[in-house]
């Protein structure tokens, strides 16, 4: 029902789609997959209407098309629901829902909220969620939030005679193993109204949803396929065009670590956080938090940084015991924390590189309060070579720089500091795999060179390789801990055995 | 994803620069007495108090705050100068009056410390803070005078207007020092970094450790020292030191960073920018004047400024809407 011929997307600079073949036939669920910068984004805006193709043609029941924007697109049955959530927090549930469509509840003007709630709650019905419309967005969870958008987009049903084609951008990145198979379910149920695009970083969820698989590399689809049989090294290979080894944390290249303890928790609360957490992490140790969504892990790094304060419980920093506990001083005793959302707390766009590798150390760069500038670029120069940091030179803005660049970049920033306790909350979420490689290796050399590590891993693969121990958070709790040196590595199945 | 310097960007930083060479061959095409030094000399007069009020706002607004006590500050600075001066002695070359200079200075650091906490400590958005801390000054200032003027007439002091070198008044030589020193603070120091770091994310600057209320509050009190020094020079400038003196330097020095193409959602821009848009907007005012266009609608004019110049310095592809 909807086909791509030879679509063609230019940006200046870039062939961002070159001549690509789609299809999706009218039920069918449809796995796309790719790195990131394979061009899987910029088809889905320009099936969106966020885009316009510039070559070919998109097909809908046989007639040729092209959105001007989002609503046009929504008008033809295209819904897409957004890896970044679009509900706007401050309005309540139906009026998200209903955003930009409320001429059918209103008369002059006047909003009938009665009628809205009821028709929002005949949407809330269609995927299962049992919430009061009227209640505001900014109370609900993330998978409830998710949920949400889903029976947003399928509001379309009663606006549109035709089909649906409903695009899911990533979502299960947000949710916990049981609420993704609770969407899995809702898609198989909706597939007799919509057919769905599945846009997802995890292989194994794609193989088990989708009937199909577009694999994109660079612009072009490289390969379709049928997922009944579909393994995922196989389409790792496609995805990369070489080999990845499954082996590729290189468990063989893990050091063993020191005795000496970096830092130190024992009992740490934070109500409605976490609570009763003790570990020790030693020098050269990778120590790994695993666990589902809102288990803890993100929260006991907030704390260990000092941008959350506990409420009982003792910390201590290389022997010492911490009391008051801020950023400033988390970052004074070696501290280094690297957030999950980059542009948020991770780099400054707009500065450049040397300036967003030398901005927690500035005291370092100056002599009463001047700073010398010569000394910080030296300094960026050096850790640019050494981390194999992409960017024209030290003064490229680092807002322009790839995901995996900029978490580089922000890696510099603390090891140039002398920092040896490294908080890393999922650091290769959202980067291709060429360069989580390349953060993998850097994580590598950091515990060779005496640093602590505590890592939220993205995957649980990644957590084994990489750790030495792993804890398995479940309830806000510790709920076990794995030892995870070479040769005595848990399976995935053993964690998720623990965490669910 | 390689970011290039495109010739786009350097037309960009440029812009103001070329906003100004036409402004100035236009209205030299209107009335030739125009580029002559002596018309140049007048308008580095007018210019002058309200460069360094310029220079001061500047470095709150690249931190994405606003700034709004300036007219307080400066009055008060004035004020306290003006009184001190004369109860010490009169002359600045005898005795102990030149201590009124520092201590004018210190007072308007003062000032802007307790804005800045008042900003930070009380959580007051900075627009509502400050310009609540600019009435206060204002009142300060008429308390102390009761209204009355306080004449200055000392002429070592004086001098900053009378003396002059290459046809340019002494205060001019000192609005060229303060450029530079704020340049250099700008570009050369800790502070000077931090107020880009925390315009350019404030979130991020607190992750990396950074004092974030710390440097909005150093912010406010350097803010408030050039207020201070831009109060010495319009005193100096008039001879009076009265709860006016600030009067008009709010729309001013605010209308001059923005022509000048700093933007106000902070991290951008800088003093260069600052000191090619108070050239622009004095180059248009005195224009006016030569132009002979009549002072009721130069006000209009400067508004109109406003508008084009935040329309073209904010990128309205990246934000859709503001509020």
């Amino acid at each position: 029902m909807l086909e791509f011929r030879k679509v063609e997307k230019s940006f200046p600079g870039v062939r961002a789609l070159k001549g690509v073949d789609f299809q999706v036939g009218r039920g069918e669920i449809i796995g796309l997959v790719g790195e990131n910068g394979a061009g899987k984004s910029t088809l889905m805006k320009v099936l969106y209407g966020s885009y316009q193709h510039d070559g070919g043609e998109i097909l809908i029941d046989g007639k040729a098309t092209r959105f001007a924007n989002p609503r046009a697109a929504m008008i033809a049955g295209i819904g897409m629901v957004f890896q970044e959530q679009s509900l706007l927090p401050n309005l309540s549930v139906m009026e998200n829902i209903f955003l930009g469509f409320e001429t059918q509840f209103s008369r002059f003007g006047v909003i009938d909220w009665k009628k809205m709630a009821a028709a929002a709650r005949r949407q809330l019905d269609k995927v299962h969620l049992d919430i009061d419309p009227k209640v505001i967005t900014a109370r609900l969870s993330f998978a409830q939030r998710q949920m949400v958008e889903l029976a947003k987009v399928l509001t379309l049903e009663e606006r549109v005679d035709g089909q649906l084609v409903i695009l899911l951008d990533e979502p299960t990145s947000v949710l916990s193993m049981d609420e993704t198979q609770l969407l899995f379910k809702l898609i198989r149920e909706l597939r007799s109204r919509a057919s769905f695009i599945f846009v997802s970083h995890r292989l194994d969820e794609v193989i088990e949803i989708a009937d199909r698989i577009y694999v994109m590399k660079d612009g072009e689809v490289v390969a379709t396929m049928a997922s009944a049989g579909a393994q995922v090294e196989q389409i790792q290979q496609k995805m990369v065009g070489r080999d990845i080894s499954v082996e590729y944390y290189r468990e063989d290249k893990q050091l063993p670590r020191s005795q000496e303890v970096l830092v130190e928790l024992q009992g740490l609360c934070s109500t409605g956080h976490y609570d009763d957490i003790s570990f020790k992490l030693h020098r050269g140790e990778v120590l790994s938090l695993v666990g589902v969504e809102g288990s803890g892990g993100e929260a006991i790094l907030r704390s260990l940084f000092g941008l959350a304060q506990p409420t009982s419980g003792s910390l201590r920093i290389k022997g010492k015991p911490v009391a008051g506990h801020s950023a400033a001083r988390a970052v004074a005793s070696g501290m280094g924390y690297i957030p999950r959302e980059r542009k948020i707390e991770g780099i400054v766009d707009g500065m450049s590189v040397f300036e967003n590798i030398t901005l927690s150390q500035l005291g370092k760069y100056s002599r009463a309060g001047v700073l010398r500038v010569g000394a910080e670029k030296v300094t960026a120069a050096q850790w640019m070579a050494r981390l194999a940091i992409k960017a024209p030179s030290v003064h490229a803005n680092a807002g322009k720089l790839s995901g995996g660049n900029q978490q580089k970049v922000v890696i510099a920033k603390w090891r140039s500091g002398g920092s040896d306790i490294i908080l890393l909350d999922h650091p290769t979420r959202g980067v291709d795999i060429g360069a989580k490689e390349g953060i993998y290796e850097v994580i590598r050399e950091m515990c060779a060179d005496g640093c602590g590590v505590v890592i939220m891993a993205d995957t649980l693969e990644e957590a084994i390789g990489l750790s030495h121990t792993i804890l398995v958070l479940k309830d806000k709790r510790i709920r076990h801990r794995f030892d995870c040196t070479p040769g005595s590595k848990p399976l995935p199945f053993d964690l998720v055995h623990q965490m669910t | 994803m390689t970011s290039t310097v495109s010739s786009y960007d350097i037309l960009w930083k440029w812009s103001p620069a070329i906003v100004l060479a036409a402004l100035v061959a236009f209205f030299t095409i209107i009335n030739p007495n125009f580029l002559s030094l002596a018309n140049f000399a007048r308008m580095s007069i007018a210019a002058t108090p309200a460069l360094l009020v310029a220079l001061g706002v500047t470095f709150i607004i690249i931190m994405g705050s606003i700034d709004l006590s300036m007219e307080g500050i400066v009055s008060t600075t004035a004020v306290v100068f003006g009184w001190l001066f004369l109860a010490l002695g009169g002359r600045l070359a005898e005795g102990w009056a030149w201590v009124a200079l520092p201590a004018a200075i210190l007072t308007g650091a003062v000032f802007g410390y307790v804005n800045g906490l008042v900003h930070v400590k009380l959580s007051i958005p900075s627009f509502m803070s400050s310009l609540a801390m600019g009435f206060v000054g204002t009142g300060i200032a008429v308390l102390m005078t009761s209204g009355e003027r306080i004449r200055i007439e000392d002429d070592v002091f004086r001098a900053l207007l009378l003396e002059r070198f290459f046809g340019f008044p002494l205060m001019a030589y000192v609005g060229l020092a303060a450029v530079l020193l704020a340049w250099f603070i700008q570009r050369k120091t800790t502070l000077g970094r931090n107020f880009y770091a925390v315009g350019g994310g404030e979130h991020l600057a607190h992750a990396s450790g950074l004092n974030v209320r710390r440097v909005r509050v150093l912010g406010f009190t350097l803010a408030g020292m050039f207020y201070a020094a831009a109060a010495l020079l319009a005193v100096a400038r008039l001879g009076i030191a009265e709860a006016n003196t600030g009067s008009n330097y709010m729309f001013v020095s605010i209308t001059s960073v923005v022509v000048g193409g700093t933007t106000l959602l902070g991290g951008s821009g800088g003093v260069w920018n600052t000191v090619a848009g108070v050239l622009i907007v004095n180059v248009i005012s005195n224009g006016m004047v030569v132009a002979g266009l009549p002072r009721y609608l130069q006000d209009g004019v400067l508004g109109l400024l406003v508008i084009i110049a935040v329309v073209l310095s904010t990128d309205r592809k990246s934000i859709s809407f503001v509020k």
